[in-house]
């Protein structure tokens, strides 16, 4: 009997007033395994992620993770849940009132009540994993440049020693050197820990390059799910067009002209 | 859209806002007599609401004192002759049931409300607010509670201190102005001062340090769509807790003193 899923999702829906953004995803996510959403712009792949971290509430459907259904689940209960989970946001979204290391230390001070010497030689150590240097531990985030800062977020999410990781557009708006640095450090903070991965892109190079599997969301719905390997020959028209980057086929960009 | 929809969506709008603004004073609440609180940041707002705003509120003060002195005196000189002697009792009396809590309110709103605001609504907008979450660590505990209890606890000390540096600017000017003799004056000041006038104006202050905090840190929770969604919660924090500083002191008149 193959081992239950990480995180399974079954007919999630959301919706924003009259605008449907999730109508009814179905996901799994093995243990171990790297998946990717891609999308267009504006097709809910951050609602997706959003609603299993609880940061946004499904309006209906399941969402599990380890078998239990979070979408049930107390608040106090959700932050447990939530120690779980690690998350690199799309700007980073770094804490601009607290020094680089107490970001990457924040959830050992807060969840592991770790005094903030010790957490501050861990941070210190996690930002090493992640290429920077003692020095940069003590700069405010301000003074970093955007690829240092998507680092800085991914220690962040690796700190803690999470089991799961979301990953919101790791590559957006950095050079593609900066963001192949990115994908490497991702791969190894995650493929060698063994962390479950769920990210959402749509750099394709980046998904073909850190997912196991790739999916994509269109209108609400994940419409192709396969092995990252076959993207590009899938013989899904949508996913083809996506991927190839082509203006003309099934996907119809609303442009005024 | 016809005239009647018109006032009917004004009216669910408004009707929606006090309920949100309702259900976020009750979380709020529930979450300041449950652990774990965090002393740390506790400590940073009671500096940034209190120790930063004891210039700009010891200034306001001062020169609110003078200029009472100055027109009581001369206000007063119109009426019997010797009613000018009445200036130190109207100097205590106004400052430190009305002038001390409303004007201090008033700065800190404009001072502390506002950088509530921003600073919360820029943490909303970039994505700070679902990074907490997401380390396990609840918003409302680590951002809004921290400056409620702050408020709560400044505003009075700043008021108390704003009543002293107020009475003293109506003492220079009486003294060195107006030619009054200083002993008369502060034993004036002082045989005709109440406690309740002080402690009525320090219950004003902590209600009005809870509504500075609890506008800044609404309207910078609910803010979004970026620069232009923080300028509007900075202007809507000010703005609102300004008119319920004027509001609520009011209420706390009359029920301190209405007959």
């Amino acid at each position: 009997m193959s081992e239950a899923p990480k995180i399974r999702l079954r007919d999630v829906k959301k919706a924003f007033g009259r605008k449907i953004v999730l109508a009814g995803v179905d996901l799994d996510v093995a243990k171990g395994e790297s998946v990717v959403v891609i999308g267009g712009s504006g097709t809910g792949k951050s609602v997706l992620i959003k609603s299993i971290l609880g940061i946004l509430l499904a309006d209906s459907g399941v969402i599990e993770v380890d078998g239990e259904d979070v979408t049930q689940t107390l608040a106090a209960a959700r932050e447990a849940t939530n120690r779980k989970f690690g998350m690199l946001f799309q700007g980073a979204a770094l804490f601009d009132s607290l020094p680089v290391w107490e970001n990457v230390a924040f959830g050992l001070i807060q969840r592991e009540h770790l005094n903030r010497a010790q957490a501050k030689e861990r941070a210190v150590d996690t930002l090493a994993k992640v290429g920077l240097s003692a020095d940069v531990a003590e700069l405010s985030p301000s003074e970093l440049s955007g690829g240092m800062q998507k680092r800085v977020g991914l220690a962040r999410a690796i700190a803690g020693n999470p089991e799961i990781i979301f990953f919101d557009e790791p590559t957006t708006g950095l050079d593609p050197i900066m963001a192949d640095v990115i994908n490497d450090l991702i791969i190894s903070c995650v493929k060698q820990q063994g962390i479950t991965a769920l990210s959402i892109t749509h750099d394709m190079h980046s998904a073909r390059k850190i997912g196991d599997r790739i999916t994509m969301l269109y209108e609400g719905k994940l419409i192709w799910n396969g092995a990252a390997k076959d993207v590009d020959n899938c013989g899904n028209p949508f996913v083809e067009q996506f991927v190839k980057g082509n203006a003309e086929g099934p996907i119809k960009m609303q442009v005024r002209r | 859209m016809n005239f009647l929809a018109l006032i009917g969506s004004v009216v669910l709008g408004f009707l929606s806002h006090i309920g949100r603004l309702t259900l976020f004073t009750g979380e709020a609440l529930s979450h300041c007599v449950r652990p774990p609180l965090y002393p740390r940041m506790i400590a940073r707002q009671m500096i940034d609401i209190g120790y930063y705003s004891l210039p700009v509120v010891g200034l306001t003060a001062i020169f609110s004192g003078m200029v009472l002195a100055l027109q009581s005196y001369t206000g007063f000189a119109r009426f019997a002759a010797g009613s000018e002697n009445a200036v130190a009792n109207v100097v205590v009396v106004s400052l430190t049931r009305e002038l001390g809590p409303v004007l201090a309110g008033l700065m800190v709103a404009g001072r502390i409300g506002a950088s509530m605001a921003a600073e919360i609504g820029t943490m909303r907008v970039t994505e700070q607010i679902d990074a907490l979450t997401t380390l396990s660590t609840n918003p409302f505990k680590y951002l809004i509670v921290p400056r409620l209890i702050a408020g709560l606890l400044m505003l009075p000390l700043l008021v108390l201190v704003a009543d002293i540096i107020g009475v003293f600017g109506g003492f220079v000017v009486s003294v060195y102005k107006l030619g009054f003799n200083p002993a008369a004056y502060i034993t004036n000041s002082y045989d005709f001062m109440k406690p309740l006038d002080v402690i009525s104006g320090l219950v004003k202050a902590g209600v009005f340090g809870f509504i500075i905090a609890l506008m800044g840190c609404y309207a910078g929770y609910h803010s979004k769509g970026g620069a232009q969604g923080v300028g509007a919660a900075t202007t809507n924090a000010v703005v609102s807790s300004s008119i319920l500083i004027l509001t609520f002191n009011y209420i706390i008149t009359e029920l301190f003193f209405g007959t």
